[in-house]
């Protein structure tokens, strides 16, 4: 049996022409195959939509089926059955895609750079790429800054160091490689970082961890100290009763995160004994010993 | 097999296109046909755009800056999802171990955001 039209449309039979261009109109912005690239469902839906406008858009041939002259299967539309996606899809509009817009995945991968960036898509006489490698120290990755580098022709070159760079990540600096034949772009320079170890931090991805020393009596009475940061000294809060092994986080302290934000730093606690055990102190803990029967490896069995 | 149309074909193809509608979308760069000793030519691509910008103009009564918009948003995601085939072949076509470490790295990211 044929579909009822107007049911497609979801107008009544007596509704007027502009009501059933409305319909229409908003069916259009809900299914057309166009506006969703990636979704197969909404194509034959439209389709049924736009075969049942052909006939009640148009006041003769609405007549026409009114009367029964002509059926719901008169019309197919489009003809030939293909939206602009298909042909999109199929890569077959090449000319109109637009890659505009993906210089900012270069930040994410070097890859990514090399295939969508400028570099990616000339070839013809482009320049090519100079690589570098560049050593800078810990906290100058972490912090960024700024440092300078020679290029083979002698020139120097500052490089912007960019806050939290990682050891082996290649910055780019666009059309500082060699030159381009005639009106072509010059290649890019790509210098490959080495990130200098600290000695007392080291990075665990946006984390600084950092092994911090306290006396006897600052484990056991609790302390405020100051700590070095990557980004100078601050105040930090022994709790009371402190372990050797115990982690104190100091929350935002660490390197900056691609998503925004700062990591940690992550403090290791480590007991350390005076160098000399005195006397008071040995006397001490020896009627400390004989009235406190404390064994820290009484989960040990 | 390949369709080109000339001008002409192109308009008698498409019901309530007419040339001037044709002309202004040229001009406004939403339609770019090929030029053959001169005259434009439209390849089966181009004809599918022409009707879009039809469904788009005639049915949704959409005003010319929302179909600039719709049309820059929509090449976009075109050239987005050409990039991404593509990707996704040159991935495809490696040895099963590699394709098993790019599967691993990659749910690694995504699923940490």
């Amino acid at each position: 049996m044929p579909k009822d039209l107007y049911a497609v449309l979801g107008v009544s039979k007596t509704a007027s022409a502009e009501d059933v261009k409305s319909a229409y109109r908003t069916l259009v912005k809900q299914l057309h195959p166009d506006l969703h690239p990636g979704d197969q469902k909404r194509g034959e839906r439209f389709r049924e939509v736009a075969s049942a406008y052909e006939i009640l858009g148009d006041e003769e041939k609405r007549r026409k089926y009114d009367n029964g002259e002509i059926d719901a299967e008169g019309q197919q539309a489009p003809a030939g059955g293909q939206y602009y996606r298909d042909f999109a899809n199929r890569g077959g509009a090449r000319q109109y895609q637009s890659h505009a817009g993906f210089e900012d995945l270069g930040d994410v991968s070097d890859l990514f750079s090399d295939l969508f960036g400028q570099g990616g898509r000339v070839k013809n006489g482009r320049g090519r790429n100079v690589s570098y490698k560049l050593e800078v120290d810990f906290l100058t990755a972490a912090n960024g800054g700024q440092t300078r580098i020679n290029l083979p022709d002698g020139k120097p070159l500052n490089v912007a160091i960019p806050e939290g760079v990682t050891d082996g990540q290649v910055l780019r600096l666009k059309g500082l490689g060699e030159p381009g034949q005639g009106t072509a772009p010059a290649g890019d320079a790509l210098i490959e970082v080495h990130v200098k170890p600290h000695p007392q931090f080291v990075r665990q991805g946006d984390d600084v961890l950092h092994e911090l020393a306290v006396s006897i009596d600052e484990a056991v009475l609790g302390a405020k100290i100051e700590v070095p940061t990557i980004r100078g000294r601050v105040a930090v809060v022994i709790p009371k009763g402190a372990s050797s092994g115990q982690v104190l986080r100091l929350k935002g302290k660490g390197l900056k995160k691609r998503a925004g934000g700062h990591g940690d730093q992550l403090m290791k606690l480590k007991v350390v004994l005076p160098k000399v055990i005195d006397s008071e102190l040995e006397t001490f803990m020896k009627g400390w010993q004989e009235r406190n029967a404390f064994n820290p490896r009484s989960d040990v069995s | 097999m390949m369709i080109i149309l000339r001008e002409e074909e192109l308009v008698a193809r498409i019901p309530d296109l007419l040339p001037g509608r044709l002309h202004r979308w040229i001009r406004l760069g939403w339609v770019r046909p090929e030029r053959v000793e001169g005259l434009p030519v439209y390849r089966e691509a181009d004809v599918a755009r022409v009707r879009l910008l039809r469904d788009l103009e005639n049915g949704a009564e959409f005003d010319e800056d929302t179909v600039v918009l719709i049309l820059s948003l929509l090449d976009q995601v075109h050239g987005l999802r050409h990039e991404l085939r593509s990707l996704a072949a040159a991935v495809d076509g490696q040895p099963a171990e590699i394709r098993e470490r790019i599967r691993l790295a990659y749910h690694r990211i995504a699923d940490a955001d």
